[in-house]
């Protein structure tokens, strides 16, 4: 087991050697000390310093990093789209125009046609109210007036290029799926085809299978068409399986330059190994999920010093004393590092570390079931503006149990039901059939329970949710969320106190009981939203995707508090995740969900490493990196 | 099809509320003060004769609801009765007041428009420079000022002080000479109008113009002209269409204080000398016209969300 991730390395290796793409000449792009700043120009407040790189024809360049570090900016400051108040200095130069203040008919000549951008989020990207086929037609080249079967033709012909079928181009993107989308979107951005394609994080809305088609449809793209392409991403997975360079960006600064299978080896940068770290091993359990300490800072908040010294185990006061320079550190590489001479042995081993499997935690006593569920159905109704109403059937005769102490891991993509199923044994939907027991008590229509009935079920089960920006009322301090809860649960004699604890218990200062969520960082706001769910002491905890919305190293402090609070209390829990490296590590079973029905379970460990269900096998399939890409896979067409 | 079907269904909930809307107007006659034979007879000499008249004329021995069936047939026929001032048939009354009305509330709706969504969306699409805080500043001295003291306001600087427009009346019916009439009543009940659309566009247009969509045009290339219109402009019309829709029924009951200081005979007029007649049945009449056009705006504004956004079409919601 432990090799198949160094065997997956070596196979990143193989695939892109470090100098892929032709290199003969100069770079088609040339990107050197780019500034992004926002702010009156005298007291600007950087946000992005001293960017320097190239992209050659051919070459994908992954830029990786947390929110924060400025990727994004970097990419809009190329194509000379900063938002409003941005300002950019230093020099851009794309096939020898320069694009910082290039005029607006330079750009003419410039976007869509040689250089174009893909955004993150395929629901935002077009335009609500024109069909797929508009969009292509208003990009296509202009010049030699085609007839309308032509274009016809034309826009079938990109639609087949990015895997869609010719009949997508009358529907509206709000007919189409995410996938669906961002395949479209796709085929828009390369409808002028443009020598280099900038990706924003062209991947990160979408669902683990989608996600591996559209990148294994960009990968193929930018092979038959030799075109250029800049990926930028959070995910190291995701960056390593697409591209030949990557760059670390911290803090608006780059930290460190590397060929893809060299950075992945043997990162030159202890925050480039603190990200490898970071990232949960889909392939083993281990036993500690190593999270680099603290958040990122503000850029101009680390204007004279390393940007990530205060987060560094190796920091000296060195490090401290001025912005280390990017030096050469091998071939084609450069590392921000002062100390990178003395510690790189140190990074080795630390690294080495991850692919050491640990042995599952000793299953804990599984009780009796603390809440069983047994052929549960449900179907939704949309209602529609005439005509009939549409039905969605969101659980097909759904059976599970969750024993007391357990673990368990629902995995399924977007529409398998699995927030469904949290919201049913959290008494917000009824069923239509079928039997909850929460406890020994029948909770499948909430309604025909007496109060004190229900005040019993809602403390036995507690919910943490995906998004910590909404799940937290933003009118109240943190003090009062948590007191509010603790009142509730009635024995809270010196409730202060007690919510210091609380926040103690997730690694929060007690002086953050005065703070508002608004002050708080993402994965702060997620551990508050955790505190809240523990203060009932609930016996089942739900996690509906409590990490999907986090920066990878608040992802793992998070998954390593949610272990700590399931091993000290004993609480039973029900992680939801459409991420299978993170069920490996919280889940001792998993159960797999598939348009409504199970049709996998078992322990983690037999899942995941020999699935029976062809669906289990291709979510796993779809992991970036633990797969090379080949072909492509059609997209499931569903609107 | 489903379009169709839905405008259909759309119609029939629009009868049911001119129901409702008649039912109150109806009961006007009754809570008016005073009793209801003496409201009808107004200044008629209250002979027997002429009290049994007007109890068989509308029926006042049978019980309220049958009282009401007769007011309700006799409606849709279009007879709602006789103004008590003049013997008139109220339709007629009405007939001859309205066009001034709607002509003044159409031409507001025009300089709405046609000034309104222009200037808000080129503050938004500019916004913080020193167009978009000059007109956000104009905006509020625009909503703050009340129509009938702007309209006294024009008539002392543009009538008397330029002598540029007519001070009074509805002139002649030639359009153009209405038109000049109508100027300076339109600007005073538009100046606060377009004040609020200004703003709502350039709200609109701020919010689309930071969407995805817009800048991940620009990155393809796709024209200036184009991002404006297909883009800015389209994505921006059904929050103010919406807008307008209000606006317009704002416009309408604007007119009663606007009519008044340009002494222009239109329903705003003779809506003030009704009440103060209290000459209940032109009153009713007005009222049930007032309440047919706002739901006429309101299927409007809807039919025009339908034809503006596919999503609609297809009801499905976000």
């Amino acid at each position: 087991m432990n090799t198949e991730e160094g065997a997956a390395r070596d196979l990143a290796t193989h695939l892109h050697p470090d100098d892929a793409g032709d290199r003969s000449g100069a770079a088609l792009l040339h990107v050197e000390r780019l500034n992004v700043a926002v702010g009156p120009v005298r007291r600007a407040r950087p946000l992005v310093r001293d960017v320097s790189f190239d992209v050659h024809r051919g070459q994908a360049l992954g830029i990786v990093g947390e929110s924060g570090s400025g990727k994004s900016l970097t990419a809009r400051a190329v194509v000379g789209l900063l938002p409003a108040g941005l300002h950019a200095s230093g020099s851009v130069t794309f096939d020898g125009h320069q694009l910082i203040d290039a005029e607006r008919r330079t750009w003419r000549a410039l976007r869509g046609s040689r250089v174009s951008l893909l955004l993150q989020d395929p629901f935002t990207m077009l335009n609500p109210l024109q069909t797929a086929g508009a969009h292509l037609a208003e990009s296509l080249p202009r010049g030699g007036h085609h007839s309308r079967s032509r274009q016809r033709d034309e826009i079938a012909r990109r639609l087949g290029e990015v895997g869609l079928a010719a009949e997508v181009a009358e529907q509206y993107p709000f007919q189409l799926s995410g996938g669906m989308r961002q395949r479209v979107a796709l085929a828009v951005a390369l409808a002028r085809d443009p020598e280099l394609l900038i990706a924003d994080e062209p991947t990160t809305a979408l669902d683990v299978t989608t996600q591996a088609e559209v990148l294994e449809l960009l990968q193929s793209i930018r092979r038959s068409r030799g075109m250029s392409l800049i990926l930028i991403t959070h995910d190291l997975r995701v960056a390593f399986s697409v591209c030949d360079r990557v760059q670390v960006m911290y803090a608006g600064s780059v930290l460190e330059q590397s060929p893809t299978a060299a950075l992945a080896a043997d990162p030159a940068h202890p925050y480039s190994l603190g990200l490898l770290l970071a990232d949960p091993p889909v392939t083993h359990y281990v036993a500690e999920l190593t999270a680099i300490p603290g958040s990122v800072p503000q850029a101009d908040t680390v204007a004279d010093t390393c940007a990530f010294a205060a987060r560094c185990s190796w920091a000296q006061p060195e490090c401290a004393a001025a912005r280390p320079p990017l030096a050469p550190v091998g071939p084609n590489r450069t590392s921000a590092c002062l100390r990178l001479g003395e510690i790189h042995p140190e990074l080795r081993a630390a690294l080495s570390h991850l692919d050491q499997p640990a042995a599952p935690p000793p299953a804990l006593t599984v009780g009796d079931p603390i809440a069983a569920i047994t052929e549960l159905r449900k179907t939704f109704h949309t209602s529609r503006l005439a005509g009939r109403a549409r039905r969605t059937t969101a659980l097909d005769g759904v059976s599970l149990q969750i024993g007391e102490g357990e673990s368990v891991g629902l995995v399924g993509e977007t529409g398998s039901g699995k927030t469904t199923i949290a919201r049913a044994l959290l008494g917000l939907i009824t069923p239509d059939a079928g039997r909850i027991d929460l406890a020994g008590i029948d909770i499948s229509n909430y309604r025909r329970l007496d109060r004190r009935q229900r005040r019993q079920a809602r403390r036995i089960v507690q919910a943490v949710f995906q998004d910590p920006y909404t799940s937290l009322n933003p009118a109240l301090s943190i003090g009062t969320t948590l007191r509010e809860v603790l009142d509730l649960r009635g024995d809270v004699t010196d409730s202060r106190h007690e919510t210091a604890d609380l926040l103690g218990l997730v690694g929060l200062p007690a002086s953050y009981a005065q703070r508002r969520p608004v002050a708080l960082s993402g994965g702060e706001r997620q551990r508050v939203a955790i505190a809240r769910a523990i203060a009932l002491r609930p016996r089942l905890l739900i996690c509906d995707e409590p990490v999907a919305a986090l920066d990878v190293s608040a992802q793992a402090q998070v998954l390593e508090l949610l272990r700590d609070i399931h091993r000290r209390y004993n609480t039973s829990m029900l992680f939801i995740t459409h991420d299978l490296s993170v069920v490996r590590q919280m889940a001792d079973r998993i159960i797999v969900l598939y348009h409504g029905q199970v049709v996998e379970t078992g322990d983690t460990a037999t899942v995941l490493d020999s699935p029976n269900h062809p669906y289990t096998r291709r979510l796993i399939n779809a992991i970036p990196s633990a797969q090379a890409p080949s072909g492509h896979a059609p997209d499931r067409s569903e609107p | 099809m489903a379009i169709v079907l839905f405008l259909l269904k759309r119609l029939v909930g629009m009868v049911v509320i001119l129901i409702i809307v008649s039912f109150l107007v109806f009961s006007l006659l009754a809570l008016s003060p005073g009793s209801v034979v003496a409201t009808l007879l107004g200044t008629q000499p209250s002979t027997p004769q002429v009290v049994a008249a007007i109890k068989a004329q509308y029926h006042l021995n049978d019980p309220f609801l049958v009282q009401y069936w007769h007011w309700l047939t006799s409606a849709v026929h279009g007879d709602l009765g006789r103004s008590i001032q003049s013997g008139e048939a109220v339709t007629s009354v009405i007939a001859s007041h309205l066009p001034v009305t709607l002509e003044l509330a159409a031409y507001t709706l025009v300089l709405v428009v046609v000034v309104g969504i222009p200037v808000g969306m080129a503050a938004g699409i500019g916004r913080g420079r020193l167009f978009d805080r000059s007109v956000s500043g104009a905006t509020i001295v625009g909503m703050g000022a009340p129509g009938f003291a702007l309209g006294i306001l024009l008539i002392y600087v543009f009538g008397v002080g330029l002598g540029w427009f007519p001070v009074y009346g509805a002139g002649s019916s030639q359009a153009i000479d209405r038109v000049y009439h109508l100027t300076l009543p339109a600007v005073a009940l538009a100046t606060g109008l377009v004040a609020l659309i200004v703003r709502q566009t350039r709200a609109a247009v701020m919010d689309v113009m930071e969407q995805d969509y817009i800048t991940f045009a620009r990155t393809r290339g796709v024209g200036r002209a184009r991002v404006m219109l297909g883009y800015a402009l389209r994505n921006t019309a059904l929050p103010v269409v919406t807008a307008a829709g209000l606006l317009l029924i704002v416009a309408i009951s604007g007119t009663v204080l606007v009519e008044t200081v340009f002494s222009l005979p239109g329903a705003g007029q003779l809506m003030v000398q009704a009440i103060e007649a209290k000459n209940v049945p032109v009153v009713q009449g007005l009222a049930f016209f007032v309440a047919v056009l706002v739901v006429a705006v309101n299927l409007l504004v809807d039919a025009a969300a339908l034809m503006i956004d596919p999503r609609t079409r297809a009801g499905v919601r976000g």
